[in-house]
């Protein structure tokens, strides 16, 4: 039985692959992966998670209306949720933190730096 | 007359014997208390040079005790700073070893990625991932080289309209000559640098060996990347070779899929 369960919304298999590489550092974690923010909600309906990872651009369904979606909904909102992007202007990341999203990591991807915010919304010191 | 005068002779006699056993009394009394006084003195003499030797020993052992044990403390307190020492170097070691080993993981998933598909269009996406997401880079084209003609020619850009990269001469200018020598080249100015499609930030050699196949340029990073890190250089180095067959590969898998239908349908011909 995992501990903490982690979704990790992007389309790139790459990103994914690398921030379930900075991740599986935390005991007993397990990661489930999605390609979009469509992806995503089908993924958060079928179990409960303690953390959801999310990047903006995306197919479909982007990362900011992902947020919104989760903070609207009494099921999800407690979950907190990180957003991942190449956008490191000071606008978009009170953009998404307005929106509701915890924590705001901005590319390149630093795999300590995920892991840091991951474990501090998870409560793990 | 002379009873009486003998009678008074013998009561002084009495008298006088009297206090004359009184006096050998009190005398004796004091002989008694004068040895119990001389006793008690030399038990208190007795008592105060065993008090007086005695402190100034122990006072010499207690001494050397507190010096052994402050020895002792020094010893411990340096072996404590040195503990402590050691483990700030390990910590930091540790840190060191824990950005190895991210940079490791970045640079093997970039590589698994690289080779996971013979699809050239999702090599030049993998690619593409790996430049934005890996080194920050916000523009910046990929060039192959056509060797019947010898130029090269943007196949896939990011921030750039693909059209807007010229053409390139092999040999000419910044991007022309690392194609031609297969040596990478960096601005000096990174901080200051502006775009520049003749001169980009970065020129990377796509190369199998020695043979060039093309080039990476890079016009600007992410304005949240001030700076190249050490482990971008490994990636440069990583892509400079991956990459290039990783493309050529699935350039030639394309080109074989395209001869393999061709011939397929000229089979499916002259068997009909």
């Amino acid at each position: 039985m995992s501990e903490y369960n982690v979704l990790i919304v992007e389309d790139s298999p790459t990103m994914r692959q690398l921030i379930a590489f900075a991740l599986k550092r935390i005991r007993g974690v397990r990661i489930v992966e999605a390609s979009d923010g469509v992806d995503g909600l089908k993924k958060l309906s079928s179990e409960r998670f303690d953390l959801i990872l999310t990047d903006i651009n995306m197919p479909i369904m982007d990362g900011l209306k992902l947020v919104s979606l989760v903070r609207n909904d009494s099921n999800y909102k407690s979950i907190p949720i990180v957003v991942i992007t190449t956008e490191g202007a000071q606008e978009d990341r009170e953009r998404a933190l307005a929106l509701g999203a915890n924590d705001y990591i901005t590319k390149p991807i630093q795999p300590t730096k995920i892991l840091d915010v991951a474990k501090a919304l998870l409560k793990i010191s | 007359m002379q009873k009486d005068d003998d009678r008074l002779v013998h009561n002084r006699g009495d008298e006088f014997l009297q206090v004359f056993k009184k006096g050998a009394e009190f005398t004796q009394d004091l002989l008694r208390e004068n040895e119990r006084l001389r006793f008690r003195l030399l038990e208190l003499e007795k008592n105060s040079g065993t008090s007086g030797e005695a402190p100034d020993g122990e006072l010499k052992k207690l001494s050397e005790r507190i010096a052994s044990l402050e020895q002792e403390k020094q010893e411990i307190l340096g072996r404590i700073r040195q503990i402590e020492e050691e483990n700030q170097d390990f910590a930091a070691r540790y840190l060191e070893i824990e950005d190895e080993n991210n940079n490791l993981a970045n640079l093997y998933i970039a590589s698994y990625q690289l080779h996971s598909t013979l699809d050239f269009k999702e090599v030049l996406q993998i690619i593409t991932e790996i430049i934005i997401n890996l080194i920050g880079a916000e523009e910046f084209a990929i060039l192959l080289l056509d060797e019947k003609s010898a130029d090269l020619h943007a196949v896939a850009s990011e921030g750039v309209a693909r059209e807007e990269i010229p053409l390139v001469r092999l040999g000419r200018g910044v991007i022309g000559e690392v194609a031609s020598s297969g040596e990478s080249y960096y601005a000096r100015e990174v901080d200051h640098y502006q775009r520049d499609f003749a001169a980009p930030m970065v020129c990377i050699p796509l190369k199998i060996k020695d043979h060039v196949i093309g080039v990476l340029a890079i016009y600007q990073l992410l304005m949240q990347k001030k700076k190249f890190a050490p482990v971008d250089y490994e990636l440069f180095t990583l892509l400079a070779g991956h990459a290039a067959t990783a493309i050529f590969s699935a350039r030639l898998y394309s080109d074989s899929e395209r001869k393999l239908s061709t011939i397929q349908g000229f089979i499916d011909l002259l068997t009909k």
